[in-house]
């Protein structure tokens, strides 16, 4: 069964000059408007509601708007400032349903599907959001309806009930004026000149008289407002297959709430992935707080969980970042990423066996990758590469396996430098090993060398000059691992140390 | 659950063994390890190679934490060491290096736990000591700042240094590595200093050596 759709439509009648008097509350007493310049006149963008009482309207010029009201305040508008507003107050509003669309200029509109009987129904849903908004000072009208169309008319145009019964919303807009249609300016007033002052007068019209007419995207206006034809909403964030929503009645405060909610929302989230045979491998927690703060945390895992115990470790060791202040209201789960868990892998999880793929250890791994992060933790694998820096390759995974050995024919140090590091020596002949060197200002005479060995790089990157490898022991026993860079008659060779040997 | 690895057997290091309480190397304890240069470092990861191929027979896994790592993992496979079964931890700062290790420690199964570290307070050793007490987890601290050595509850405290290595019949060339294997500190044991050497994939005394080779030499005399 497909579940009935409702929407919410808010409409913030004075949207920008309610926030200049958030901002400035001595503007609350007084007659304002924002102004923007345009063809060489200044026009009113928004008024506030003393300056509408006295006949001011957006779109007059400020200049008239002066001669009505001489203490009129004139404020410059911010391009791009409703849009802002509008997008924080959805983000705000995502306490009340996961879906939620900007409508510019001055509205918001809410897929409020299922949602309103957590608020104990829906006259009380839309009353919370709307008691809640006007007490952030914000003049809103809002209403309810089976489409996103009708409830914008009704929350605009709408006399009597703001919330529109299911299978109502035909009758409640009939006898709405067509600007209620979100249509463009040129065909209401072509509409208003034939006469077509309310919805009911053209709808027993043709649809092709009212095509020709007015145009395709009249039809598709009216068409989503009546719910014959669907209205994509753009939402603020899109939904994941995957995420868990818990409303609270009382804001969280306290480390143990915080616990207990994340506990419950992996939980349901490690249910259904358990049902459906996947693993959580990166999950995103989001809190949304009273003060409209938003904080979270996120982990990440090294191989697909749905372990309740062991994702909430993970995120235990986050809680203390997580900064409640006047409460939490809303906690949402993410899944970010998620994976197939093959049997062989659960097999393993649930094996005592020790090595690699030891439970401990992994739970271990993803602990500590979560702090420090994963890119710090390293294994390594041998690598077919005489190269000494590209002889041991990171390992793609716990899990994967060398495809080739280890080289032991011939002696590696026990450390490598990263970077090999230059060193005068004093060699007897061009082509023995040296007989000092002398590294960080202390000689080193040297007692015991082996032969050279020498390491070309591979022909596909032949530019570089090949090494000639010498092991030496100095006069106390210590081994190095020096290295002649290209051929010793040639001018540009150089001596390095590159490591040092147990 | 395996048990605790190398507790079955000794960990190869002959002689050096009898220091300890009844001569048997201590599993499942924190061991501290002088390295305050590059060259001792590398000197100290040979005899650690060494050990861990024994505390690893298990199956077990290694980690081995460290703010600014310089081990090449392929040297650990000439100590008999699979170095794709070390798990490398690099950390940004001080503090997280205990952390880690903490956390490592406190994880069953594990073979053995190295970190690099400046400075421990006694506190902070403890910590370490209880953690392992119920994983009996081997941990290797790797001091490399010498000024801040402070008392610690680390079973043991270890230091090792080259030697001269010497080849048979005085060829020329390098011959296996030799070192001078300092117990600076033991608890309940007897503190010493050994000369070992690595050959063949094992620990070899020195001296047990030269004695060796005085036999074959009396014996091709006689």
């Amino acid at each position: 069964m497909i579940m009935k759709k409702r929407y919410v439509s808010l409409w913030f009648r004075h949207l920008l000059t309610d926030w200049f008097t958030l901002r400035q509350p001595d503007l609350k007493q007084a007659p304002f408007i924002l102004v923007t310049p345009e063809h060489n006149r200044i026009i009113i963008t928004a008024a506030n509601a003393l300056a509408e009482k006295q006949g001011i309207i957006v779109g007059m010029a400020a200049a008239d708007a002066k001669a009505v009201i001489p203490d009129l305040k004139v404020m410059d508008d911010i391009p791009g400032k409703a849009a802002k507003l509008l997008r924080g107050l959805g983000e705000w509003c995502i306490r009340y349903s996961p879906l939620i669309a900007v409508g510019l200029p001055d509205g918001l509109i809410m897929d409020i599907s299922g949602c309103a009987h957590l608020w104990g129904g829906e006259h009380e849903y839309l009353k919370e959001i709307i008691t809640r908004l006007r007490s952030k000072g914000y003049d809103v009208r809002g209403a309810m309806a089976d489409t996103a169309g009708a409830a914008w008319a009704v929350a605009r145009f709408g006399r009597n009930k703001p919330i529109i019964a299911p299978g109502m919303h035909t009758e409640a807009l009939l006898s709405l004026p067509p600007a209620a249609l979100r249509l463009d300016p040129l065909v209401l007033e072509r509409m208003h000149k034939l006469g077509f002052y309310t919805i009911k007068s053209f709808t027993g019209l043709k649809r092709s008289a009212l095509r020709r007419r007015f145009g395709n995207d009249f039809l598709l206006r009216l068409d989503q407002a009546l719910g014959n034809e669907d209205e994509p909403l753009e939402v603020l964030h899109p939904v994941m297959p995957y995420q868990e929503r818990l409303p609270c009645l009382e804001p969280i405060r306290t480390a143990e709430g915080i616990e207990i909610a994340i506990k419950t929302l992996l939980g349901n989230m490690c249910r259904r992935l358990q049902s459906e045979g996947k693993g959580l491998r990166a999950a995103i927690l989001r809190c949304y707080r009273v003060d409209g703060g938003v904080v979270g945390a996120d982990i990440g895992t090294n191989r697909p969980s749905y372990h309740t115990d062991h994702l909430f470790k993970l995120f235990e060791l986050k809680i203390a970042t997580i900064e409640p202040a006047l409460g939490i209201e809303l906690f949402t789960l993410e899944a970010a990423k998620v994976e197939e868990i093959s049997l062989e892998q659960e097999a393993l999880w649930l094996s005592e066996g020790g090595g690699l793929a030891d439970n401990n250890l992994i739970e271990l791994l993803d602990k500590l990758a979560n702090k420090i992060g994963t890119n710090n933790i390293c294994r390594y694998l041998p690598q077919e590469s005489y190269w000494p820096e590209r002889s041991a390759k990171p390992a793609r995974s716990l899990a994967e396996k060398a495809s080739t050995t280890w080289r032991s024919g011939s002696p590696r140090p026990s450390l490598l430098l990263k970077k090999p590091e230059r060193v005068e020596v004093t060699a007897l002949l061009p082509d023995n090993p040296p007989m000092l060197f002398i590294y960080k200002g202390e000689r080193h005479i040297i007692k015991k060398a082996d032969d050279a060995e020498r390491i070309e790089p591979e022909w596909w990157r032949r530019k570089r000059p090949h090494r000639d490898y010498y092991v030496v022991e100095d006069e106390q026993g210590r081994r190095y691992w020096l290295f002649r860079s290209g051929h010793y008659s040639d001018e540009q060779s150089q001596w390095y140390l590159h490591g040092f040997f147990a | 659950m395996p048990p605790p690895a190398g507790a079955a057997k000794g960990v190869g290091l002959g002689p050096v063994e009898a220091a300890f309480p009844n001569g048997v190397f201590p599993t499942g304890v924190i061991h501290e390890m002088l390295c305050p240069t590059r060259e001792q470092q590398a000197a100290t990861s040979g005899l650690l190679g060494g050990l861990l191929t024994a505390l690893m027979r298990q199956g077990g896994p290694c980690l081995w934490i460290s703010r600014d790592r310089r081990l090449f993992p392929p040297a650990m496979d000439g100590f008999e060491v699979e170095p794709d079964r070390m798990i490398f931890i690099d950390v940004g700062n001080e503090k997280d290096v205990l952390w880690a290790m903490e956390e490592a420690l406190k994880c069953e199964g594990l073979a053995a736990v190295v970190a690099e570290v400046k400075e421990i307070s006694f506190a902070q050793s403890r910590r370490l000591q209880l953690a392992v007490e119920s994983s009996r987890v081997t941990g290797f601290l790797l001091r490399n700042d010498l000024r801040k050595l402070g008392a610690t509850t680390c079973v043991a405290r270890w230091q090792v240094t080259h030697l001269p290595s010497v080849l048979e019949d005085g060829m020329p060339g390098v011959g296996y590595p030799r070192w001078q294997v300092d117990l600076l500190r033991v608890r309940n044991g007897t503190p010493g200093s050994w000369k070992l050497e690595w050959a063949a994939n094992r620990f070899i005394s020195v001296e047990e050596r030269l004695e060796a080779l005085n036999l074959t030499e009396t014996r091709q005399v006689g």
